[in-house]
C-alpha cells in the first residue's frame, strides 16, 4: 500500500501519549501502519497514511486517540451536502452504492 | 416452526412419469418449510443445544458466479443478502471457532468459500446487505448489533469458548470491549483478507503485518469499474437531453438535423470522459500524476480528448473542439474523483479538501463548453 498516498496534513488524527497505556490496539486495528508500539507507548509513525477510518479511537481503551471518522467518498459527501443545504432533500434516492 | 412432513413414498414411478417432455423435478427437500425459501447453498441442519443451524457448502458453483457477476456490475445489489443468524460449514463442534460476518451475499459466500476444510460457526450480523467495510464506516456493522446476535442467537450454549473472530475492517464499527462486557466473547481482529482467515487460525489466532493491511492491486481496483458505470444511464440520458437541445440552436431558432448530429457528437466527449474517468483512472490510479484523484482524472480526460479530436478533426470548428475538450475534462475529474468512494485509503478530510478545490473547476469547465458549444452553433 505504500505506493498509495493521498493528501498530506488532512487528517484529524491525534494521540495523546499521556493517557496512552500501551495496550497495542491501535496498531492491531490500523489497515494502514499508522501506529507502531514503541517503550509501552503508542506512536504515530505515518500520520499521512491514515484514512480516518476510526478503528484506533473506537477501541482505545482510554479515549488516547481522536479523530473525525467518515466515509471517505465524494458521492456520500455530496448526498451530505445536499441534505444540508436542499430543504426536503432528506428521501432523495442516494448516487448509487449505499 | 412446522415439523418435517414424513418422505414421499413410492418415489420410482413418479420420477419415471414423463411431464411436458421431461421427468419431474425432485421431491421437495426435508428441510424445507412453509413460507421459508431453502437457500441452495445450505446441505443440512447440524442440531446443537441452541436449535438448528444450517451447514453450508465451501464451494463455488453457478449460483454463487453469477450472483457475484450480478452483484459486481450493479445488478439486484440491495436483494443480494441472507438471513442474519447462525450457519456453520463442516462439522463444528463445542471448541470450533466462531466468524462474524456481513449478511451481504459476497461477503458470506467469499468467507465460506475460504475456509473450506474448516469446521467453523459464521455468525451473521444484519448489516442491511452492505458489505463489512462500508457497514462498519455507517455502524451498521456495528457494536450494538453483534451483542445482538450473540444473544439471539445463544451462541453461549453452541460453543464452550468464549471467542469470536470478526473481520479487521469491522473494527471501524465495533468497540471490542464493549462486546465482552455485555456478553463476555472476547473480539479477536482476524486477518483483513478472507483468504488469509485459514492460516491466522492455524497461527492461534496470530496476524503478521501483512495479513492486517489493505491492499489495492490492478485487479482489484479493475473489479469495480463496471459498478462505477452501473450508475451512469440515468446521468447520461439527462446530459443526452441537454446536449440535443443545446447542439440544435442555431441562427434558425432551432434545427433538429444539426441537434442530432452534433449532439452525437458531443456525446462521444461524454463517454470520452466517461471511459477516461470511471475506467482509464481507476486502472492506472498509481501511474497517474497528482495526488488528488481530480487531478488524476484531468490527465486521463486529456488523453481521451487527444483520441476525439483526431477522429473528430475535419468535421468541428475550432470552438467546438475546445468546448468537447472541456466537457471530456470535466466529465473525466469528476468520475476519477468519485472513485475515491471505492478506495481503502482516501480520508474524508482529504476527499472534501479535493471536492471544494475541484468542482468548481468541474462545473465551470461543463459550462464554458456549453457556452462555447452553442456559439459555434449560432456562428457556424
Amino acid at each position: 500500500m505504500k505506493q498509495f498516498r493521498y493528501l498530506k496534513n488532512v487528517t484529524t488524527l491525534k494521540l495523546n501519549p499521556e493517557v496512552c497505556i500501551g495496550c497495542g490496539m491501535c496498531t492491531n486495528v490500523c489497515p494502514h501502519g499508522v501506529f507502531i508500539q514503541n517503550s509501552r507507548k503508542a506512536k504515530i509513525v505515518d500520520l499521512n497514511g491514515c484514512m480516518e477510518c476510526g478503528a484506533c479511537a473506537l477501541n482505545c481503551p482510554t479515549a488516547a486517540i481522536s479523530v473525525t471518522p467518515g466515509v471517505g467518498c465524494a458521492s456520500y459527501i455530496i448526498q451530505t451536502w445536499v441534505k444540508a443545504y436542499v430543504p426536503g432533500a432528506n428521501n432523495s434516492k442516494s448516487g448509487g452504492c449505499c | 416452526m412446522q415439523e418435517m412432513l414424513p418422505m414421499h413414498t413410492d418415489q420410482s414411478t413418479a420420477d419415471d412419469e414423463v411431464c411436458c417432455g421431461s421427468p419431474p423435478a425432485p421431491p421437495s427437500s426435508r428441510n424445507e418449510r412453509p413460507g421459508y425459501v431453502l437457500l441452495p447453498f445450505v446441505t443440512h441442519f447440524a442440531n446443537t443445544a441452541a436449535g438448528p443451524v444450517p451447514i453450508v457448502k465451501t464451494n463455488w458453483g453457478r449460483n454463487e458466479w453469477a450472483d457475484t457477476i450480478k452483484v459486481r456490475t450493479g445488478i439486484g445489489r440491495d436483494e443480494a443478502k441472507i438471513a442474519p443468524g447462525l450457519y456453520g460449514v463442516g462439522k463444528p463442534e463445542a471448541e470450533a471457532p466462531v466468524l462474524v460476518s456481513a449478511n451481504y451475499k459476497l461477503s458470506f459466500d467469499t468467507l465460506r468459500k475460504c475456509i473450506d476444510g474448516l469446521d467453523a460457526w459464521i455468525l451473521v450480523i444484519d448489516t442491511r446487505g452492505i458489505n463489512v467495510w462500508c457497514a462498519a464506516g455507517k455502524q451498521l456493522f456495528g457494536t450494538a448489533e453483534v451483542i445482538r446476535l450473540v444473544k439471539a442467537t445463544r451462541l453461549d450454549k453452541v460453543v464452550a469458548h468464549r471467542r469470536l473472530i470478526l473481520p479487521q475492517f469491522g473494527a471501524t464499527g465495533v468497540a471490542a470491549r464493549t462486546v465482552k462486557k455485555e456478553t463476555g466473547f472476547e473480539v479477536i481482529w482476524g486477518p483483513v483478507r478472507a483468504d488469509d482467515i485459514k492460516m491466522f487460525i492455524e497461527n492461534k489466532f496470530h496476524a503478521d503485518n501483512d495479513m492486517r493491511r489493505v491492499t489495492f492491486s490492478t485487479l482489484e481496483r479493475i473489479v469495480l469499474i463496471p459498478v462505477e458505470l452501473s450508475f451512469l444511464p440515468k446521468p447520461t440520458l439527462w446530459f443526452f437531453i441537454a446536449a440535443f437541445l443545446l447542439s440544435g440552436i442555431s441562427t434558425e431558432i432551432f434545427s433538429f438535423g444539426t441537434a442530432w448530429a452534433r449532439s452525437l457528437m458531443v456525446m462521444s466527449a461524454y463517454f470520452g470522459g466517461v471511459f477516461a474517468g470511471a475506467a482509464l483512472s481507476p486502472t492506472f490510479l498509481p501511474l497517474l500524476p497528482g495526488r488528488a484523484f481530480s487531478i488524476k482524472g484531468i490527465f486521463t480526460g486529456i488523453a481521451a480528448t487527444a483520441l476525439l479530436l483526431f477522429l473528430f478533426d475535419g468535421t468541428t470548428l475550432f470552438l467546438e473542439k475546445i468546448a468537447l475538450g472541456a466537457v471530456t475534462v470535466a466529465i473525466s475529474s469528476y468520475l476519477a474523483m468519485n472513485f475515491t468512494g471505492s478506495t481503502p485509503f482516501t480520508s474524508p478530510s482529504g476527499v472534501e479538501k479535493e471536492m471544494r478545490l475541484a468542482m468548481p473547476f468541474q462545473a465551470g469547465g461543463l459550462l464554458a463548453g456549453a457556452v462555447l458549444w452553442v456559439w459555434a452553433g449560432i456562428v457556424s
